[in-house]
């Protein structure tokens, strides 16, 4: 199958057109729904409620559309690109990342055939629901914990992005178990993803770092009004860096 | 330090660079091709299974090319919007 080449039809976060059989790309489409149900609820009384973070959605979701657009080498001789849904997951919760994840998979399976379509439900699941919700929980125990937020944020950011991988990986062992069974299949999948994600995931948490530290140190009151830090906090994190 | 972070990370991704051009010697010189999508070897090995995807893409970019200036078009879209809102914010902060 040579139509396969140069991660036009396929390529690590997402599953590619036509490559999730029934009932499969169905059953992951109803649960995704909930959480897009959801997330724009969210969004929409973000909207209604907190008017000044909307500048920060934005720049979420841009974020989402700079770093999954960039295919970079790995380490093991092949490419993949980050997702960039860290950050949104952090800042707003998994189900508004969900919105944002949607967004920039129907961009890239409409106009890149990236992904695709009838794979949507699974491509989001694990890009802008799964991924994110394990960003959110690491970022609410880290600062629970009293953890160093940038360091929370880095972990974050980074295992998000593995998450996506990992899950895409349980998808494709769940509707292609083969001759191995779904675990035999899962270490398969995972294996051919593993030592191409983990550098870059390393990348996007280092990013998605410096990228929060510019917003404390640019719009702070955001951060406060959405209860991702307290006001001391916010003092003691920009004085470290002045 | 005021730029400490902003050093490490720049260090990171010399690290990663580098490891990039070590490998790409080392997989040059073994004459083998690379650095195509990691996808490829799942899908090689789905559809060695037998498996025929169900539906095929309704549009495709034409070519390699087209396909990157959609790519680029994405990232420039994104890279407007941040570079907007954080020059913004950085103004208002000065102005204020």
């Amino acid at each position: 199958m040579t139509r396969l080449h140069g991660g036009l039809r396929v390529d690590i976060m997402h599953i590619m057109e036509g490559f999730l059989p029934s009932p499969w790309w169905q059953v992951w489409f109803l649960v995704s729904l909930p959480f897009i149900i959801i997330g724009l609820y969210q969004v929409n009384r973000l909207v209604q409620e907190k008017r000044e973070a909307l500048p920060l959605l934005a720049v979420a979701g841009a974020f989402v559309f700079v770093l999954s657009s960039l295919k970079l080498p790995s380490f093991n001789g092949s490419c993949s690109h980050p997702t960039g849904t860290g950050l949104g997951a952090i800042l707003f919760g998994p189900c508004i990342a969900a919105v944002l994840g949607l967004i920039v998979l129907v961009f890239q399976a409409v106009f890149l055939a990236h992904g695709g379509l009838t794979t949507l439900g699974a491509n989001v699941f694990s890009m802008g629901i799964a991924g994110p919700a394990v960003a959110y929980l690491i970022y609410k125990a880290g600062t629970r914990v009293g953890a160093n937020t940038y360091a929370t944020v880095f972990v974050a950011a980074a295992l998000a992005d593995l998450t996506t991988y990992i899950v895409t990986s349980v998808q494709l062992a769940l509707a292609f178990p083969g001759t191995a069974g779904f675990l035999g299949a899962f270490l398969t999948f995972a294996g051919i993803f593993a030592a191409t994600q983990v550098p870059l995931a390393i990348i996007e948490g280092a990013v998605i770092m410096l990228v929060f530290k510019y917003i404390v140190q640019l719009k702070p009151e955001i951060l406060t009004r959405l209860n991702l830090l307290s006001e001391s906090a916010v003092r003691k994190l920009r004085e470290a860096s002045a | 330090m005021k730029y400490g972070m902003e050093l490490a990370v720049a260090a990171l991704i010399l690290v990663f660079a580098a490891v990039f051009l070590f490998q790409d010697a080392a997989i040059r010189a073994s004459g083998e091709e690379a650095w195509g999508g990691a996808d490829g070897a799942a899908a090689e090995l789905i559809e060695s299974s037998g498996y025929e995807p169900w539906i095929d893409p309704f549009w495709e970019p034409p070519s390699g090319e087209i396909e990157s200036l959609l790519f680029a078009l994405q990232a420039a879209i994104g890279a407007i919007v941040i570079g907007y809102i954080f020059g913004y914010w950085q103004g208002s902060r000065k102005t204020a």
